[in-house]
This record gives C-alpha cells, structure tokens and sequence, in this order.
C-alpha cells in the first residue's frame, strides 16, 4: 500500500490541527482582530522548526523513502501576482474562516454547508 | 488522557505541524493541499477549457489520498478525541460578534448564522459561502499556494514570493475582517 502512508499523515495532520482548535471560523476571526496570539504562536513556531528542519536535511543531503535526495523546489518570482492572490486568498479565507485544508476537515466533521464552499472553490481554482 | 482530550499548547501544535511537513518531505513529497482543488478540477474535466489543467492527475493521487486521511482525521477528532465543542474566545471577540448580530457564540466551531444547516435553505447563505469558497480557490490558485503551501513550507525553506503571498494573505484578511465583514454578515 504506497499510498496508505499518505492516509496516515493526513490524519496525523488533522488531528494536530484539530488539538490545536486553529481551524475554526471564530478563531480566524480572533486572529485578525489582533484578540488571540495563539494561531500566530502555532504557524511561528511550525515555520522556525520547519526552516531549522530544511536547513538540515540541505546540508546532510537527507534522503527521502524513494532513495533519491529530498528535493525543496523553489518558486519563481513575482510581487504582484503572489500579493494579488494571497490579498484575494486573505478576503475569502476571512469569510469562511478556512482555508483549503480545514475545508476537507470541516466536512470531515460533518459541517454540511462547507461543500458550497468547496463548490466555491471548485469555480474559483477554475476561474 | 488530558493530552488527548484538551485543546494542545501552542508549543505541540506548532511542532506537530512540522512533523507532518517533515513526512512529507521525507516521502518525496512537499505539503500543499490546495493543489488538490486544482486536481479536482482536473479530475472533473477541466483539462477540456483550459490547458493549466492538463496535467497528470496521477501523479497528485498521493495528495487526494491525504485530504481523504484528513476528512477521516475530522471524523476521529470530532468524536472520539474532543472534550468540549464550547470555544474559549477573547471576551473583546465575543463582544464584538454580538454587535454584529452573532447568537450562542463560541458554542460550536462555526456561526450558525453562516454555516447552519438552514444557510442553505437562504439565497444570502448560499451567496455568501459560495463568494467566500470563491476567493480562496481563485486566490489559492493564483498565489500558487495557500497557508500550507506559502505559509508553512514555503517560509520554511525561505522563499520570498511566500512571503509576499503571506503579507497578501494578512492584508485580504484584515481588511474582510474589519472592514467588510461587518457589512456583510
């Protein structure tokens, strides 16, 4: 089963995500009003390991499960295109107070109404 | 026990997220979900419009196979790994919400005035999560990224253009925050 590893980290995924209550619409709602520090204490610390954790696996050329060295593809450059679409992002993620990962948890769930938003999604991705 | 049942300390969350990066990475893969709205698309016939989306599909079904670990990840932590479904907010938030017009909040993950089941029964509720999904797959789509693939991964590995896509992000989000929001809700 190569892809059941694959169900397994999205479970494990969620189930920090879901620990870690970041994935409410009233917490999002918090986090932008400057009321709770604690979604930015998670993605701050998540991004300081995680530049600690590529730094690494660059300098000892960490091999990942397929032999081959682990690849980290850079992006290529824009301002206007990236600052556009996160501020287009940012409005949406803003009113439904989730983003494409918590969509699919949500429904998990059983939030009923989040498949108008992945429909909304669908047509935007689309658009 | 208590660690399995309560909300985690930021100092766990945050580490856990970049452990689930790190699998990734060790997997030959990177974290991304919202290239699987591109891929759903795909799988739906988009290829037919627009040559964006003629891609190999195949090759993303590892990532599929994760938001479908996540929805089931969604089912476990709902039902068997949560306490309490009453969210501690700040009392300026709750404030806040109730001069907009918000009732019982913080008693279920979502307001029920925008994601009850009766929204869909509304034109204004449709509207409303259907812009909202709208923005973010439009957006995600063309920042080329989301707060997984920008925020985590790609500020992980220092990548300025996620940086702009993240300033964006906060930029979009505050001005629906304060700006807008309170005339839409």
């Amino acid at each position: 089963m190569k892809y059941f590893k694959f169900l397994l980290v999205g479970v494990l995924f969620v189930i920090v995500l879901s620990k870690a209550e970041i994935i409410f619409w009233y917490g999002i709602y918090e986090m932008f009003r400057f009321e709770s520090f604690y979604i930015y204490g998670v993605i701050g610390s998540a991004v300081l390991i995680g530049i600690v954790m590529v730094q690494i696996m660059k300098r000892i050329e960490f091999k990942g499960t397929h032999g081959e060295q682990v690849q980290f593809v850079p992006k290529s450059f824009s301002v206007p295109r990236y600052l556009f679409g996160g501020i287009i992002f940012g409005l949406g993620w803003a009113m439904v107070g989730a983003c494409p990962g918590p969509v699919f948890i949500l429904l998990g769930k059983g939030v009923i109404s989040i498949l108008v938003v992945i429909l909304g999604a669908l047509v935007g991705t689309f658009l | 026990m208590e660690l399995i049942l309560k909300p985690w300390p930021l100092y766990l969350a945050g580490p856990g997220i970049a452990v689930v990066m790190g699998l990734l990475v060790y997997f030959g893969k990177s974290f991304g979900v919202s290239s699987n709205l591109r891929t759903m698309c795909s799988l739906a016939g988009a290829g037919k419009y627009a040559e964006c989306f003629k891609f190999d599909w195949k090759s993303q079904i590892w990532n599929l196979i994760f938001v479908a670990g996540a929805m089931i990840g969604g089912y476990i932590a709902h039902n068997y790994l949560t306490e309490s479904h009453q969210i501690n907010l700040n009392p300026n938030t709750v404030n806040s919400l109730k001069e907009l017009g918000f009732t019982n909040i913080g008693a279920a993950y979502m307001p029920q005035g925008i994601f009850g089941v009766d929204v869909l029964f509304t034109v204004k509720g449709w509207l409303y999560l259907l812009t909202g999904g709208m923005l973010v797959g439009f957006g995600t789509r063309y920042a080329g990224g989301c707060t997984s693939g920008h925020a985590i991964s790609g500020l992980s590995n220092l990548q300025v253009p996620s940086l702009i896509a993240v300033v964006g992000f906060f930029i979009g989000g505050l001005v629906m925050t304060h700006l807008l929001l309170p005339f839409i809700v």
